[in-house]
């Protein structure tokens, strides 16, 4: 295998577009034989980030696209999320757990704690005004023994 | 994905089964169905019955959050069974196993319930 094995998707910022975006990234990773609990977390981690470009990053604004970036390089798979809306203003306080900036949603706040415990590297970049880009890493334990 | 939502009545517990993927874009149908069952004066206890719930972000900890403030506020309890590794994994980081008890069935959580009502 030469290089990264890459996929890239762009999509609405519609609700029903969740599952599509999580189901889409776990069979691209499986072809890295992952168990059901690392495809679990990273199912869970996509579902967070492109949950919280719609309602965060886009006001839930359905005209707005999300874009999904993977590339699985060995037995490593990398994914950004990205959204070119309002962007997060106060970092430090959005990473906290079960801070929210939209109680009144029912959001519980726990996001960013989700992608960072069920994902090995985690990484925010945004901007107020120019938006948010999710970066997110988890090595495949199951073909480890492949590379090693 | 869908989530299909079934409510079941048993003496003065409210029984919710959730099958499918709870997630921000079906957790709106979940918050709506329970708060208006809710709102009978009957009910006061929620079993939230998880064998046949497959995935579940923190929108569904939204929910179930919700849920509880509004359980609580009739003096009732909420209790979780059949709960799937992955979804465990989210209630164990959130703590929400402080707020609700957990079982292994519905008849178990039912008994639980009954000793405290």
């Amino acid at each position: 295998m030469t290089g990264p094995n890459v996929m890239k998707l762009t999509f609405s910022a519609r609700s029903e577009n969740e599952a599509f975006a999580r189901i889409a990234v776990a069979a691209f990773v499986s072809q890295l034989d992952p168990t059901l609990d690392e495809l679990n977390d990273l199912k869970t981690a996509v579902s967070e980030a492109v949950t919280n470009a719609i309602i965060h990053g886009y006001d839930s604004d359905p005209s707005r696209q999300v874009t999904i970036e993977a590339s699985i390089d060995k037995d490593t798979v990398n994914i950004s999320v990205s959204d070119e809306g309002q962007g997060i203003e106060d970092m430090e306080l959005a990473r906290q757990p079960l801070y929210t900036s939209k109680p009144e949603l029912e959001r519980s706040g726990m996001g960013f704690t989700i992608m960072e415990n069920f994902m090995d590297h985690f990484e925010v970049e945004s901007a107020a005004g120019v938006g948010t880009r999710v970066v997110m890493t988890k090595r495949i334990e199951s073909k480890k023994a492949l590379y090693n | 994905m869908s989530l299909q939502t079934e409510l079941e009545h048993y003496r003065n517990v409210l029984i919710v089964r959730l099958h499918g993927e709870l997630d921000h874009h079906t957790a709106n149908i979940v918050r709506l169905k329970m708060e208006e069952a809710l709102m009978r004066d009957n009910v006061r206890h929620v079993i939230l019955s998880l064998k046949h719930l497959q995935f579940m972000d923190s929108s569904g900890l939204g929910v179930i959050l919700g849920r509880y403030k509004q359980v609580k506020g009739k003096g009732g309890k909420m209790a979780v069974c059949d709960v799937n590794p992955g979804v465990r994994r989210l209630f164990e980081l959130s703590g929400l196993f402080k707020i609700l008890t957990e079982h292994d069935n519905e008849r178990n959580a039912i008994a639980s319930l009954e000793v405290v009502s």
